[in-house]
């Protein structure tokens, strides 16, 4: 029955760890823009010649197509 | 007509294709190469014509070629690596992101780059070899993203930001789930084996949770409600630090004598909510500055002249008796007597005249001014802090902080209500006391509790900044929340004319005299082209362009009118006297043209007439007058000459008041006077001439036609082409107001429910837990939709 102890410390080590994590994504500043990230993902990796190349052509085709 | 692949600007005059592509400039087009050289070509394709074109004044940023100066701006600086953060205004989609964090493509000196968007800055760590600041700075003006450096960014480093709020809202918020949980199974207390076992270590892990909340999240309450308790006022913050207090007790009381579970259910969600309230409330624009003065408008250096030598010299070391030299378009940081050239300058952002002022050596210039034409020199006269200009910040509006000057309609209603409470609770627990002394007690804390003005308190928050939401997509940029409410109380509104009720770029002009053939308006033209000067660039946008040749000869007198020939045909433009100089034309002048703005014209050495520019006056000017007359009392205050007095006055409405030759300080006092009258001002303007009376003024709109570049400190800034919904956004606020007072109805409903327990002695911590909430949530709804409404009506006038 004592078991109920060590389900609420474990529930309560749960929440803190959780709770600590806030703290420190608040400390990075992950609350002070919380716009950018928003975009930035959204852009591709890394553009080399090749991939933007690619990527005109397909934009080309569509348009193409489009018209 | 097509438009620049690069800026999506209009081609007008001087298209220019590359690659398939047309080009309102060389600029654009060089960024455009620039870009597509270095494989950054994506820029195009994640939005359409993202670009700005680069600006064309060489020589800006001169000044950060002495390291001193560059060091103090840099954030971080050690073992050749440096990190500096700039503030860019011409951020705005996608695109700029994109591109600014791929500098490192541009030059491989630049590390790194990352954009924070609301605060249109940029953060670049860059090694120092061969490269530097000069270097960074000119590489992002040559993409058309040239960073904005003012004195202010060199004499203060940028204050640690205030996350507080964060911390607080999310200690409550952790606190209210997690207490939430552990109280549930109580609210249906069955005498249950299990939960009478384990209930006292639920309740002692309540209380643990608990207090973070009480002495850290609740803090701010406490220290408001003694502050204004000590300034003898009952702010709402009294009742709600009474109400957190006496819960906080009564709990810890209950569950240490084992009386019963106490209120922490309650207790958190009461200051969960509150700081969900402030922090709703708390809607900052990042990327614009309210507190701005004269140092951020000022540059951070100028070129200092020195054993004939030029240096960049920091502009707080300047000393009187030194020499400076302003080139075109630069500001003059000091007062100063006029050595060598000639000064056209232009003081519309600092007095309110309209017109450029020409001057010749041996006068004296004051700070604040641009110079317009050509390279001049200076002497120094006074330090940047005793100049003329500069003198106003020491004004006392300027140090005060006003922020307890103004009563909210909260701790209005909250002296009634606490003193009604208190006499309440003192009646109930008195009644109780001779009726069931056992109860007293009890009776007496449960109507503390209960009244604890949560929905009163979360009213104005939640309305408040809706409107301000409101307010700021229709790019009206508000301060914080309680200028809305001063904004309701208005009965007086001031306006600047120069660049407030006048465009802040002239461009009517009107032609007087002998008519100018198609041949002398080519010629014209033509010499127009030459000439760099304002007034040229916009009488040159008026004239026809086709045909125009190159001129065989042309010359520019500065600060007083250019000449150009072409095929014996011979033409003047410029001052009356420098038209008239080869031929002495005796003719005095027409009396209109004095206090305006003309450029004169002769060909062949005969006087043909001149041309007037005008500010043009901003659309709607009229109707917007029209519609404040009668509820407001308008008044015109102009720091400029009142030429345009007979003009402004048929416009306007009778009972407005003009006032004109209006130095800074006079504009102040004068708004000074205004409120010892009991009038409620509000102070619409733009310039720095302004700053003294919008910064004493109730409520001071600072009017721009672009909100990223510099406005003075005020407590709100309007984009000019919302200029004439000004009536809209003040009936909204009045409007917004009395959505607040019903709220408080509405919420004194529920305290009466509650009471009604309270004083009966059957408070218990569920009653108290659903109440608490439903009453804050129904508060928030019902401001949330009301304010949506009164969106709304702004929304359908789309053409304005």
């Amino acid at each position: 029955m004592s078991i109920i102890y060590m389900l609420l410390a474990i529930s309560v080590i749960v929440a803190l760890v959780f709770f600590v994590a806030f703290i420190i994504s608040v400390k990075k500043g992950q609350y002070d823009d919380t716009y950018t990230p928003s975009i930035r993902m959204l852009f591709d990796d890394e553009v080399t010649p090749e991939n933007l190349e690619t990527k005109n052509k397909q934009q080309n085709q569509s348009l193409k197509e489009q018209s | 007509m097509s438009t620049c692949f690069h800026c999506g600007d209009a081609c007008t005059t001087d298209t220019i294709h590359f690659q398939d592509k047309a080009f309102c400039c060389n600029g654009c087009k060089t960024v455009y190469e620039i870009l597509n050289e270095n494989d950054l070509s994506y820029y195009y394709d994640l939005e359409q014509n993202p670009g700005t074109s680069p600006s064309r004044i060489e020589h800006k940023f001169d000044f950060l070629q002495n390291p001193e100066i560059a060091n103090k701006l840099l954030d971080f600086n050690e073992d050749g690596i440096q990190v500096i953060e700039l503030y860019i205004p011409s951020i705005h989609c996608s695109s700029c992101i994109w591109v600014l964090e791929h500098l490192g493509k541009l030059h491989p000196a630049i590390k790194a780059a990352q954009v924070n968007f609301p605060k249109k800055k940029v953060r670049i760590t860059f090694s120092e070899e061969n490269f530097g600041v000069y270097k960074l700075v000119r590489l992002l003006s040559n993409i058309g993203y040239e960073p904005y450096i003012s004195l202010e960014d060199t004499t203060q480093k940028q204050r640690k930001v205030d996350r507080s709020l964060i911390y607080k809202l999310g200690i409550a918020g952790f606190a209210f789930g997690n207490i939430m949980f552990l109280s549930f199974p109580e609210y249906f207390e069955v005498n249950e084996f299990w939960l009478e076992r384990f209930k006292h270590i639920f309740r002692w892990l309540m209380f643990a949770f608990s207090l973070p909340v009480v002495f850290y999240s609740a803090k701010d309450y406490f220290i408001s409600a003694i502050k204004g308790l000590r300034s003898k006022i009952l702010n709402i913050d009294v009742p709600i630090a009474i109400g957190i207090t006496v819960l906080f007790i009564r709990s810890t009381f209950e569950i240490a004598l084992d009386i019963g579970t106490g209120f922490f259910d309650s207790l958190t969600g009461l200051v969960f909510f509150l700081l969900l309230g402030k922090f709703f409330q708390q809607k900052t624009y990042a990327f614009l500055s309210f507190e701005r003065d004269y140092k951020s408008y000022f540059p951070v250096a100028v070129t200092h002249l020195k054993g004939g030598r030029e240096k960049q010299t920091p502009v707080s070391e300047l000393q009187p008796g030194d020499r400076i030299l302003i080139r075109n378009e630069e500001l003059i940081p000091v007062d100063g007597i006029l050595m060598k050239g000639d000064a056209l300058i232009d003081y519309s952002f600092v007095t309110g005249e309209a017109d450029p002022v020409a001057k010749v050596s041996g006068d004296k210039l004051f700070a604040g001014g641009r110079q317009q034409s050509g390279i001049i020199e200076l002497e120094v006269i006074k330090s940047v802090e005793q100049s003329y200009l500069t003198q106003l910040w020491s004004n006392e509006v300027f140090q005060q902080k006003n922020t307890c000057r103004f009563e909210t309609l909260t701790d209005g209603i909250s002296k009634y209500f606490t003193v009604t409470i208190l006499l309440i609770a003192l009646a109930a627990g008195t009644f109780w006391f001779f009726y069931d002394p056992s109860m007293a007690l009890n009776v007496f804390t449960a109507v503390l509790i209960i009244a604890c003005p949560c929905a009163i308190a979360l009213a104005a928050p939640f309305t408040l900044g809706n409107l301000l939401r409101i307010f700021g997509r229709h790019k009206l940029y508000l301060k914080n929340s309680s200028i809305i409410e001063q904004m309701a109380q208005l009965n007086t509104i001031v306006f600047d004319k120069t660049g407030t009720l006048t465009k802040a770029q002239k461009n009517v002009i009107t032609y007087e005299g002998t008519a100018l053939s198609e041949e002398e308006q080519k010629l014209l033209a033509g010499t127009l082209r030459a000439s760099n000067h304002p007034l040229s660039r916009s009488l040159y946008e008026l004239l026809k362009k086709n045909g125009i040749s190159t001129l065989d000869e042309y010359s520019e007198t500065v600060g007083h009118g250019i000449e150009g020939s072409y095929q014996n045909r011979h033409i003047r433009a410029g001052s009356h006297a420098f038209v008239s100089e080869s031929f002495g034309n005796n003719d005095t002048l027409t009396n209109g043209s004095i206090n305006r703005t003309t450029v004169h014209i002769s060909t062949q050495d005969q006087y043909k007439g001149y041309y007037t520019f005008y500010n043009d006056y901003r659309e709607g000017v009229e109707q917007l007058f029209s519609s404040l007359d009668p509820q407001y009392k308008l008044i015109v205050l102009s720091g400029d000459n009142d030429s345009e007095k007979e003009h402004l006055e048929s416009l306007l409405p009778e009972q407005t008041r003009f006032y004109f030759n209006q130095k800074p300080e006079n504009k102040l006092t004068f708004i000074t006077s205004l409120q010892q009258q009991g009038k409620k001002v509000m102070m619409i303007g733009d310039g720095l001439n302004d700053a003294g009376a919008l910064a004493q003024s109730d409520v001071g709109i600072a009017l721009s036609e672009n909100v990223n570049v510099f406005s003075p400190a005020c407590d709100g800034i309007l984009d000019a082409d919302r200029f004439r919904q000004i009536p809209e956004f003040l009936s909204l606020s009045q409007k917004g107001v009395r959505v607040i007072k019903y709220a408080f109805l509405f919420s004194l409903l529920y305290n009466l429910i509650g009471l009604g327990f309270a004083i009966t002695g059957y408070l218990k911590p569920v009653v108290a837990a659903i109440l608490m909430p439903l009453s804050s949530i129904s508060i928030v709804v019902f401001t949330t939709v009301f304010t949506y409404f009164l969106g709304k009506k702004l929304n359908s006038h789309p053409d304005c």
